[in-house]
């Protein structure tokens, strides 16, 4: 097969997107109960409310001439759903995902966790993720990366 | 600098086979993309180009001029099209998002003459794209 046209003047990402759904309150323990109320509002309600999470995860590498992939989708996919999706999808993420028992669910600290857990990823380069909470906010994370919000 | 970004759609089939692997090799790496007389999708194309406003006419380049380019390089060569068997440059490749994307930047690269080609965003599906950059130069800064 034709090595595809490799050109380093051109840098390529793969972007995939997964779906969860989840719960979570936003409480802070080490504040007072109308102090947690005056900041997170209607997201401090003590039984949480839940979303439906849709998560984009972008990597790069070398496109491999033989495959035309930066990776294979069953690789990525393979790995998000073992380290994501699994563990998040019809969860509470204060009861049941550890490092959530200590942090506040925001969806911040959700991406951080996700980049965290995505960033072993062994057959490309992850480069960001972005978490969308609801089709009106969505948050971006991109680790160490100097580059990744230059996009 | 200000970004500005147009979007296109067109619908193209493909299949995906390395004839140097074995048919059991083909189907194992490329799965349900491997069917013999291939299968479709609607792509959508996202283009941003970066620049500054022009002072006199306040565009960064005239989406008049934008779209005629989509139009001449990506629809006229895509649309409705078997990638694998009428697309030239993807002659000898395997038409992944990755490499479809690559070869529309390559091809839109050298015709936009104001402002510069920051992104080009090829959607195979709403749930899986490319995105192309340029390549040493940090996008937002070029």
């Amino acid at each position: 097969m034709a090595p595809g046209a490799q050109n380093g003047a051109v840098k390529t990402e793969l972007g995939r997107r997964y779906h969860f759904a989840a719960s979570h309150r936003l409480h802070n323990p080490a504040l007072s109960e109308e102090e947690n109320c005056r900041l997170y509002g209607k997201c401090n309600n003590p039984y949480g409310h839940g979303h439906n999470y849709i998560l984009e995860v972008l990597v790069s590498g070398q496109v491999d001439s033989a495959t035309g992939m930066i990776a294979n989708l069953a690789d990525l996919d393979g790995f998000v759903e073992r380290e994501v999706l699994e563990p998040f999808d019809h969860k509470s993420l204060n009861e049941d995902v550890e490092v959530f028992r200590g942090t506040v669910p925001t969806t911040e600290n959700l991406c951080i966790e996700i980049f965290r857990r995505l960033k072993p990823f062994p057959k490309a380069k992850l480069e960001r993720v972005r978490v969308q909470e609801t089709s009106n906010n969505s948050f971006e994370y991109a680790g160490d990366n100097p580059e990744g919000f230059e996009r | 600098m200000v970004l500005l970004t147009r979007k296109i759609e067109f619908a193209a089939s493909h299949l995906y086979n390395n004839p140097d692997f074995s048919p059991e090799e083909n189907r194992r790496i490329f799965g349900k993309c491997n069917n013999p007389h291939g299968h479709g999708h609607n792509y959508t194309l996202e283009v941003t180009v970066a620049g500054e406003p022009d002072p006199v006419t306040g565009m960064v380049l005239d989406l008049k001029d934008l779209k005629e380019i989509l139009e001449r390089e990506v629809m006229q060569r895509m649309d409705h099209r078997f990638l694998n068997y009428e697309v030239p440059e993807l002659a000898g490749q395997i038409p992944t998002c990755e490499n479809i994307a690559r070869v529309i930047w390559q091809l839109l690269d050298p015709q936009i003459k104001q402002g510069k080609l920051h992104r080009v965003r090829l959607y195979e599906t709403p749930d899986l794209f490319a995105d192309c950059y340029r390549n040493g130069t940090e996008g937002a800064k070029a």
